[in-house]
């Protein structure tokens, strides 16, 4: 397993000096004591730009070669499966069962490893939560070649420190995901969606709460905001009956609405368009958000949890946008991270935004796993 | 710890007793204990047979009084151990011999209730019950409920991140915690997580619950509300044999099906929870499974037909749905009164908590069974079965001389099993002292280094309920895999029994 030189432009205007694609967690390690430069690891690399540009690369580090899926227990419910696992592979294995893995990123090809690295998750967040938990168990190689276990096989479990949950997001830079372990759940019977017109921001929270604060159990709420407007969708999966008598409970709590076979084409995937947020906030603060929102911006919002993607104009001041944006949504305990930007204005913004007073403790867990700051430097909040 | 041993310390030392001083004078002469007499109550928490005295006493009031406290740990260097209702099942709340215990009960306000975010916001001595009892007005709930929920707080949840029977649907406390205020080692005050999703940066929050308070002290808590479901249902169903109760549990799952909760008892667990509460079980049940489902009503209605057709199929004799709040809240009583009840139908036990694949239920039963006999001891079985989270009950008499040193052999033959079925040795009770030697069963020396690392970046020193958790110290600073020094003696550690 020679590195070989790279020509890879997966990481923007970072261009690897070689690249290695090991498959298997020892090749991953011996990568790893073999080389005193700077590695960066990637999946399929389909979501490089959620985290800032790493401030060098000397090696990219692909983990698509780790790609069994190491054991799968229907009865159990839990699989565990190397890193370079595609999901959509993954998820066809599983329904031969009638079992799922319950995360819905869209970004197609997507790996495990990558998907924990990037914390990516889809509109199903609202009833399975997001693969911090979800994950049970983890393997890492880090950056001084040690190959280190948390978790284990079993859903319940709290011996000794969770550390897939740290893992979960950190962009590689604690250490190099090679294998996971996961609860599954059933697939659902039946499925069916339920579409209401939304006119304005204050109604879209009004909806969105008043959901939320039924007994209704959609699995997803998604909002499609087109800047002023836009569509409230809830997905109901169950059983068929189920799924009946909800469709027609939720049109009266909403006043309105059409019952649907499935939900709309746009549901669950990520706005289109040059630069992209990823924003987070309290779900009640819906209409304040969409309100702070850059003119010109759409795209969607997981209406029930507090998270929405929207695609925001660059041709005026992106950066000054993004910071105003910011400003009026921090009383909302609100975040605006950017997952996607052209590589001139990628330059010239703040990837993450501010950080928070446990900044200094991030620093040290990061120095504490990766004391060379070799592992994907530059690429977490803070410059860390 | 013999009598003796723990009598041996009757005061605590000079530098300790400095530290109580200057803390007094600090956050108030009342907060602070160093009478011996009152030391006693704080000896040991809820697994009795580990007993140390601490130096001194904290009854903080305040977060202010819980950075004043630590800080002066932290100038002096004297461990402490921080403590919530202290009825935790592993020893994750004993002193520190001469150390300094932080109790946090004092600290019980709820803060904030904000239905329309289902937030909550609550100090850390709020007790677990109390949070669902502020909620319901407006129809929502914690989700996490372990048996203990009319007594334990909040802050012993996070450090032990708590379970309970309802987490085979909704999780643990680490899912149902948004953040946490937490005092740092050095008395640094800092934030992790939030009452949003998705904060930029590390998950410090998902490493921090569950390090059972060697990370920190949390002095405040941001909780997840649930919406109270629609219908909740419970159903008690009777087995001839544990071994069609175990097959039902696995059929149902197999459908398809996840309920908030599938408990499991057995006849001796019956024996002795009819003996205590007359929860009216099925007679003559080797077995009991209590399933509860929650929802909307038409999918509770459905999916019960559904259970039911299974279990029958497994030749229950007997399936009643509780009537009314009241029939179930019986059903419950049962299985949640379950670990006192035994205590009417032996002088003494021993608690066990381990987890096993699910699918393997009927072979570690007959294994654990086994290895019962040949200790010639009785166990009573109850488990969260849904999770095969098994919390085997060892009968005891602690007048016959050898037998609480045989029903701790038992228990960690048991966690052998379980280690062996690629299970883990605790599923919600945590580590603490009780099972740190257990932990290097369970995982390589580079995992333990690997997770020793955040602890390295939280509390460099150790001074955070140290000879918890983990069989070996690590220095800080140490090479990854080089191990030079032997850990220092243990002062906590006594003899179990």
């Amino acid at each position: 397993m020679a590195a070989v030189h790279s020509e890879n432009t997966v990481l923007a205007g970072v261009v690897p000096g070689n690249e290695v694609t090991p498959s298997s967690a020892g090749e991953v390690a011996e990568v790893l004591r073999a080389t005193t430069g700077t590695v960066v690891p990637v999946g399929a690399g389909t979501k490089t730009g959620w985290a800032a540009l790493p401030a060098s690369c000397d090696l990219l580090l692909r983990t698509t070669a780790l790609n069994r899926v190491v054991e799968h227990v229907p009865g159990d419910l839990v699989v565990v499966a190397e890193a370079g696992v595609a999901l959509a592979t993954l998820q066809g294995q599983l329904a031969e069962h009638n079992q799922m893995l319950a995360l819905d990123p869209p970004e197609p090809g997507a790996t495990l490893g990558g998907i924990v690295s990037a914390n990516a998750s889809g509109p199903r967040r609202l009833r399975y939560g997001t693969a911090r938990d979800l994950l049970i168990g983890v393997t890492v190689v880090l950056a001084d070649g040690t190959t280190a276990r948390s978790g284990g096989k079993v859903v319940k479990n709290v011996a000794g420190y969770d550390l897939g949950k740290l893992y979960t997001g950190a962009h590689g830079a604690l250490g190099v995901v090679v294998s996971t372990t996961w609860r599954l759940h059933p697939l659902p019977a039946a499925a069916g969606a339920v579409v209401v017109p939304v006119p304005d921001a204050a109604s879209a929270g009004r909806l969105a709460i008043r959901v939320a604060r039924s007994t209704l159990t959609p699995t997803a709420v998604e909002l499609r905001w087109d800047g002023s407007a836009g569509e409230l969708v809830l997905l109901f999966e169950n059983i068929q009956a189920s799924v009946d008598a909800q469709s027609a409970a939720a049109i009266e709590l909403l006043g309105g609405g059409e019952s649907v076979a499935g939900p709309p084409s746009w549901f669950g995937s990520r706005p289109t368009g040059e630069m992209v947020l990823r924003i987070a906030y309290v779900p009640a603060a819906l209409p304040q958000v969409l309100s702070a929102l850059p003119a010109g911006s759409s795209g969607t919002a997981s209406a029930c949890t507090g998270v929405a993607y929207m695609s925001v104009p660059t041709d005026g001041d992106p950066g000054e946008d993004l910071a105003a944006l910011r400003a009026a949504i921090a009383p909302h305990d609100g975040s605006a991270v950017v997952i996607a930007a052209p590589d001139d204005v990628r330059s010239g913004i703040d990837h993450w935004g501010p950080t928070p007073d446990s900044f200094g403790l991030m620093t040290r867990v990061k120095d504490q796993f990766d004391p060379g700051r070799r592992l994907s430097p530059g690429r977490l909040l803070g410059g860390l | 710890m013999t009598d003796q041993q723990t009598a041996e310390r009757e005061q605590a030392s000079p530098r300790t007793l400095e530290l109580a001083d200057r803390l007094r004078a600090r956050i108030g002469a009342a907060k602070v204990l160093t009478d011996p007499a009152q030391l006693r109550t704080y000896e040991c928490d809820g697994l009795e047979a580990f007993r140390v005295r601490p130096g001194a006493v904290v009854l903080a009031e305040h977060r202010d009084d819980v950075v004043a406290a630590v800080r002066l740990c932290a100038e002096a260097g004297i461990p402490f151990v921080a403590r919530g209702s202290g009825t935790g099942l592993s020893g994750g709340a004993v002193p520190v011999s001469d150390g300094v215990l932080i109790v946090l009960s004092r600290l019980r306000n709820i803060v904030d209730v904000d239905p329309d975010n289902a937030r909550m916001v609550v100090e850390p001595g709020v007790i677990n019950l109390w949070v669902t009892r502020e909620a319901a007005p407006y129809d929502q709930a914690y989700a996490p409920d372990p048996s203990s929920q009319q007594v334990c707080s909040i802050g012993g949840n996070v450090a032990e991140n708590s379970g309970g029977a309802h987490c085979l649907k909704y999780g643990f406390t680490v899912n149902h915690v948004m953040g946490a205020e937490v005092v740092l080692a050095d008395g640094e005050v800092v934030h992790l997580g939030g009452p949003a999703p998705e904060r930029p940066g590390l998950d410090l929050l998902g490493a921090f619950v569950g390090s059972e308070g060697t990370l920190g002290v949390v002095t405040q808590v941001t909780v997840r509300l649930i919406r109270v479901p629609e219908s909740v249902q419970t159903m008690l169903v009777g087995f001839h044999s544990v071994a069609d109760a175990a097959g039902t549990v696995s059929d149902i799952i197999a459908a398809g099906i996840v309920p908030a909760a599938i408990e499991m008892m057995d006849a001796l667990a019956i024996e002795a929870a009819e003996a205590a509460v007359q929860c009216n079980y099925p007679e003559g049940a080797e077995a009991v499974l209590v399933i509860e489902l929650d929802g909307p009503q038409v999918e509770v209605d459905e999916l019960f037909k559904h259970v039911e057709t299974l279990a029958r199929g497994r030749h229950a004799f007997e399936t009643r749905i509780a009537a009314d709040a009241e029939d179930r809240a019986l059903m419950w009583r049962g299985r949640k009164s379950a670990f006192a009840a035994v205590g009417r139908i032996s002088p003494s036990y021993y608690v066990q908590d381990g987890v096993i694949p699910r699918t393997r239920l009927p072979e570690i039963l007959g294994a654990m069974s086994e290895l019962a006999d040949a200790a010639n001891l009785r166990v009573a079985n109850v488990f969260h079965a849904g999770d095969g989270n098994l919390h085997p009950l060892i009968l005891f008499d602690d007048a016959v001389p050898g037998a609480p040193k045989a029903a701790e052999e038992l228990g960690f033959a048991i966690l052998d099993l379980c280690i062996e079925a690629g299970g883990s040795i605790t599923g919600e009770h945590g580590v603490g002292l009780e099972k740190k030697s257990k932990m290097a069963s369970q995982f390589t020396a580079e995992d333990l280094d690997t997770m020793q690392l955040v602890r390295c970046a939280f509390d460099p020193v150790g001074l955070a309920n140290p000879g918890k958790l983990f069989p070996t110290p690590r220095l800080c600073g140490e090479r990854p895999g080089v191990r030079t020094v032997e850990s220092a003696p243990d002062p906590a550690l006594g003899e179990v029994f």
